[in-house]
Parts: structure tokens; sequence; C-alpha cells
């Protein structure tokens, strides 16, 4: 077996769950899970979502929101066991793959437009 | 000293049974075949000499056919030696050795080549950090290596001064790197972390028990 196939058969073996297909520019909550001592509880965090990077296992997506005025983005692993949900609230128009520009940008001018169909 | 020869496939990640993501390398380690065993008594110090990886009878020279055909196996392309290999695991001539030898938990060193970066300046090769600012009128001393030593007395420069030069390709050891899983059927094992060398290269892994 070649290099590709053996890589492909480790990462066939980390399962991963069915989310609903979002892009760039996207608005989404992402429920996930908390450890916290033997107790278990689910935290949700809506933000838009900046980057999807890298493939396959090690795939992650950056999310950001404005919390309390400052800017916060969260990067997750779709492959992690922690994620819940991912709930695709608003698909945005977005001209790039990743939307950096958002970072320096506050107030009105750091909205993005609505996808309508 | 008891361990096998592998090879470098590549780099992903796995999640540790608490839901903890972890970078691991994956090697494909074995099977090796014992192609000969060292005594004190005959070579003057104990080892097993392993062989890795099929290669073609036309491609393999005369003499190795026959020191392969010993051990009553097909001719390998990599040979290595594995010092005091018998303290707690007698292996004798012919054996095959699979990646099961090892377990899952356990630590390895992994000797590798370096990947080779060419000439390099002192800032990458020896971690310098170059001389003075940026800034304040100061130019083209940034990365340099600075003053190489006295004047008059010595009046040379000593030997072994840290200086540019070509950087990696050598042999590099990586100590105690965790074997996180073992696939058996596959010939695979994933250590936590990054080992010298890039994807198909020849590693050794060692463990000292």
């Amino acid at each position: 077996m070649g290099k590709t196939e053996l890589m492909q058969y480790v990462d066939s073996l980390t399962e991963r769950k069915e989310f609903p297909a979002f892009k760039a520019g996207d608005t989404v909550t992402v429920s996930y899970k908390i450890v916290e001592g033997n107790k278990e509880r689910i935290q949700q965090f809506r933000g838009d979502v900046i980057q999807r990077s890298s493939s396959g296992v090690t795939e992650t997506f950056t999310v950001r929101k404005i919390s309390g005025g400052v800017g916060v983005e969260r990067i997750f692993p779709f492959s992690s066991p922690f994620i819940d949900e991912i709930i695709v609230n608003k698909r945005g128009v977005v001209r790039r793959a990743r939307i950096f520009y958002l970072r320096g940008l506050t107030g009105k001018k750091a909205r993005i437009k609505e996808r309508r169909y | 000293m008891s361990g096998l020869i592998g090879k470098k496939i590549g780099m992903t990640s796995i999640y540790d049974a608490s839901g903890k993501q972890q970078p691991c390398t994956v090697i494909e380690c074995g099977p090796c075949v014992v192609t000969q065993v060292k005594t004190i008594e005959v070579d003057g110090y104990s080892a097993i000499q392993l062989a890795f990886e099929d290669m073609k009878e036309k491609n393999c020279t005369k003499p190795m056919i026959g020191h392969f055909a010993k051990a009553s196996t097909t001719p390998k392309r990599h040979v290595s030696e594995f010092t005091r290999f018998e303290e707690g695991h007698q292996k004798s001539f012919g054996d095959v050795l699979t990646c099961e030898l090892f377990e899952e938990g356990e630590f390895v060193d992994v000797v590798g080549t370096s990947k080779g970066k060419g000439f390099q300046g002192v800032v990458k090769r020896h971690g310098f950090h170059g001389v003075g600012d940026k800034t304040h009128g100061q130019h083209d001393r940034l990365r340099a290596p600075g003053s190489v030593g006295a004047s008059s007395y010595p009046s040379r420069v000593f030997k072994g001064l840290r200086m540019a030069g070509r950087t990696g390709g050598k042999r590099v050891k990586v100590q105690n790197l965790q074997i996180l899983k073992i696939f058996a059927e596959k010939n695979l094992v994933l250590v936590k972390g990054s080992v010298p060398g890039p994807k198909g290269s020849i590693l050794k892994l060692e463990r000292w028990n």
C-alpha cells in the first residue's frame, strides 16, 4: 500500500458526525460539550464563519463573534467528539474563502449581506 | 535495546479516550527479519541485524542476496543493527518481527535523517539572534554572526566555532515519543508528535527494555 492509502486508512478510523454544509460568511451556532469535573454541559457559540481550514480528519473552522465589544474567535475541529451540533442560522454573501478583513471592521461595517434565494 | 526499522508515512491527528486531539506521526513499522545475530564470543559485542522492505533481486548485489538467503528471506532494502537486543527479547536467526513488538502507551526513541536545508546562516543554523537593532541607523547586520574572536592573540579563529554552513540532512534522534496506537494488520504505529525527516524516509524505532 502506498503512503496515501495508508494515511486514508488511519484517517478513516476517526469518526466524524454529519453536519450541514456551510462556508465562510455564514452565521452558525455551534453547540459543544464542556466537561466540568465529572459533569457535562452544552454551551453555544454563535458567530460568523471566517474560514475553513485543512481537510480530512484535521479539518477545522473558525467562528468569530463580538462579545462585549471585544472580538472573540474560536477554532473548532470538525472531528472533535465535543461538538454536539452545528446550526446554520444565515447564509452570507462574501467574495473570498477567508474573510479576515472582518477583523479590522466594527459596527455596521462588519455586517455580512445575507444571501437570498 | 530492542526496536524496529520503519518508514515515515505522514502526520495526522487522532482523538484519545478523553476526546483530546493528539498530533501523531504514522509510521509503517516492520515486518523486519533477523538477518544476523552477533554475539560477544564471535563478534566482540552482542547485537542483532534487522532487514526491512522487500526489493527486487536484480537490484540486490550478489553478496547481499547470499546474506539474505542464509536467513532464508528475500532481498531487503534496508539493514540495520540493534545492539544488546537480546536482553529481554531472545530472537534467533530468521525470525520475523512485527509492530506487535511494541505496546500501546509505551515510549520509544525515533532516529531519522532530518530534512536537508542547504547552506544556511547562523540564525537558522545555530539560533543566533543577529547583531543589534533593526533601526536607529543600523543596516545589513540583522542576521550577521558578529565577532568570531579576538585580535592579535590568538590571531586565528578557534576550531569548532559555530558559523554558517550546510544545515539539516543529519542523523537526529527524538527521545521518548509515546506510541498512541498500533494497527497490527497494516503494520502501522502511531507515534505522538513529529519525527525527523521527510515522508517516505527510513526511521529506526528504539526501545530500551
